[in-house]
């Protein structure tokens, strides 16, 4: 008989303050409002830390807004210096929005076949290859966009190859994974009614797909090409290989630009802290900070219609 | 009786190796309601979706035997499934309304066959929402999303959606199990008021509603038509024992 031993140890554990389960419960709940708080305090410093830095050139009123925003000409070591920096802005927009518009269709023809189509080759082959896609480093794909896309452009067409387009093409294969997974996720949550009531009423395969299933999941199709969108504008490595990295606001496709990425990349090294070229450079991480909060607040706005 | 609306002739149904609807020959009246009664698994949702070709979709799924409609085997490979679909709609368990609004929803299925004229869809629209008595409840936020209707509302709407396209027959696979009694009976009446213009075959596991709407029931038992006879026979004089039993409540 242990009944006696077992309401013993009970009757002393309701006599202790702190018993084991309530102590349990107060060091989870200690240690995950430290993991939140400590990631919250690490991103606001990190906005801080780049708004204080990045914001010090207009607050210090060595050049305006207007200046840098809609400014032409970039020459740091200039007398005076300035610093334009519509060409990067313009640089990074054009190649992020050219690369999206390049992946999109595709990624959506393999979310369409992955999951309409041929389920069964998709999930065994397709998807891990676009997985494997994802995983491959930058530094990658610029090396094969440097000794293939160049090339093949310097080739083909006027110039010398390093340019716009090239950096579009190289983000188009970095940006595909994310549009293709987010366009499966979608397609592949459809209720399963939808596609045999469509069939029910006589559609074809193909009817069914573009007149009833991508209307229904536009606004997550889109999500994937916002997200697509954000990472080519923040992709810095790859582009800063392939676009030429001339300052200047490029009239055709074909010339040589350079991003916002690059130009922080290139120029980071030979800054001295502090100083206005060093804080300027801060300014265009702030303008990507800006952009990616925009591109966030895009997809949020998109999920919510999705949900409806 | 009168005319025969269609009828299948040894037909069969294949699941990889396994015969989940064994030679079964029926005919189907039209302007009267077809109930398929029989334990789950039993096949008769099988042997629905195969009557308009819905089994093709499934990977695996075989079909053999005949499907006879307006003279023609519907399981011909030369059958234009569109427009044998056209002829028969379907409506299931659970409703499926399209994520568009209710007028889209019902104008989905005439556009697909080449209805463009906006006064004409107009005019579908309203006469399929009035057979389903869904009318004078929709008629003021047509445009509006139809999944914003309640569950009895979208499946009549599903119905309405069938009806668009100007079908002979219904294929209902358990139209009212998903729904609140409410529901069921204006899903009921609205069988009965359909069987004027249609042959309606229906799948349903209640044996009171195959007894309220039916005038036919066919007992499925593991692949195989067991008996099939007038409602009236069925439920108060049935030949076999098996289906006596299933009705009474015996097994299944």
């Amino acid at each position: 008989m242990n009944t006696p031993v077992k309401e013993d140890r009970t009757a002393g554990d309701r006599l202790t303050r702190y018993p084991k389960h309530i102590r349990e419960d107060w060091f989870g709940r200690v240690y995950v409002y430290l993991c939140v708080a400590l990631m919250v305090v690490t991103i606001f410093s990190i906005v801080w830390f780049i708004a204080s830095k990045g914001l010090n050139p207009f607050v210090s009123g060595a050049i305006g807004i207007p200046d840098l925003l809609l400014g032409h000409v970039w020459k740091p070591e200039g007398e005076p210096p300035l610093f334009g920096a519509l060409p990067f802005l313009a640089g990074s927009a054009s190649v992020s929005f050219i690369a999206a518009a390049i992946a999109a269709p595709f990624g959506f023809c393999a979310a369409v076949f992955m999951t309409q189509i041929a389920p069964k080759l998709g999930r065994t082959v397709l998807q891990p290859a676009i997985e494997l896609l994802a995983g491959i480093p930058s530094v990658v794909y610029g090396f094969v966009g440097l000794s293939v896309i160049v090339p093949f452009l310097r080739d083909n067409f006027p110039g010398q190859g390093f340019g716009i387009l090239a950096g579009a093409i190289v983000l188009s294969i970095m940006i595909l994974p994310t549009v293709t997974s987010i366009a499966t996720d979608a397609l592949s949550t459809l209720p399963a009614g939808l596609r045999e009531g469509s069939f029910a009423l006589g559609a074809t395969r193909w009817q069914t797909i573009y007149r009833l299933i991508l209307p229904t999941t536009l606004p997550s199709l889109l999500t994937g090409i916002v997200l697509g969108i954000s990472r080519a504008f923040g992709e810095a490595l790859a582009v800063q290989m392939v676009i030429g990295n001339a300052p200047h606001v490029p009239r055709s496709l074909l010339e040589s630009a350079a991003t916002l990425t690059s130009i922080i990349t290139l120029e980071m090294g030979n800054t001295v802290g502090g100083s206005l070229h060093n804080n300027v450079l801060w300014s265009l991480a702030l303008i990507l900070l800006l952009m990616t909060f925009l591109f966030v607040f895009i997809v949020r706005m998109l999920e919510r219609r999705a949900k409806r | 009786m009168g005319e025969k609306a269609f009828f299948t002739k040894d037909l069969s149904v294949y699941y990889g190796e396994k015969q989940a609807i064994k030679k079964i020959s029926m005919d189907f009246p039209s302007r009267e309601v077809i109930a398929l009664i029989g334990p789950s698994g039993c096949g008769k949702s099988t042997f629905l979706r195969s009557l308009n070709r819905m089994n093709d979709v499934i990977p695996g799924a075989r079909v053999e035997g005949q499907i006879w409609i307006d003279g023609r085997d519907i399981n011909d490979p030369a059958t234009d499934v569109v427009l044998l679909r056209q002829k028969i709609g379907m409506v299931w368990q659970k409703p499926n309304p399209f994520h568009k609004s209710i007028y889209e929803n019902i104008a989905f299925g005439p556009r697909y066959h080449g209805i463009r004229d906006k006064k004409k869809l107009d005019e579908i629209v309203e006469s399929s929402l009035r057979k389903t008595a869904l009318w004078d409840e929709v008629k003021d936020r047509l445009h509006r999303s139809a999944l914003a209707l309640s569950g009895g509302q979208q499946q009549r709407l599903c119905i309405a959606r069938s009806v668009a396209v100007q079908p002979s027959i219904l294929l209902m696979d358990e139209p009212a199990s998903a729904l609140d009694p409410v529901s069921t009976a204006k899903v009921e009446e609205l069988i009965a008021e359909l069987k004027r213009e249609y042959c309606i075959v229906i799948v349903t596991h209640n044996m009171y509603q195959a007894a309220r709407v039916s005038d036919k029931t066919a007992f499925f038992l593991m692949g195989d038509l067991v008996e099939y006879d007038t409602t009236q026979k069925i439920f108060t004089n049935p030949s076999h024992r098996s289906t006596d039993d299933y009705i009474s409540g015996r097994f299944g």
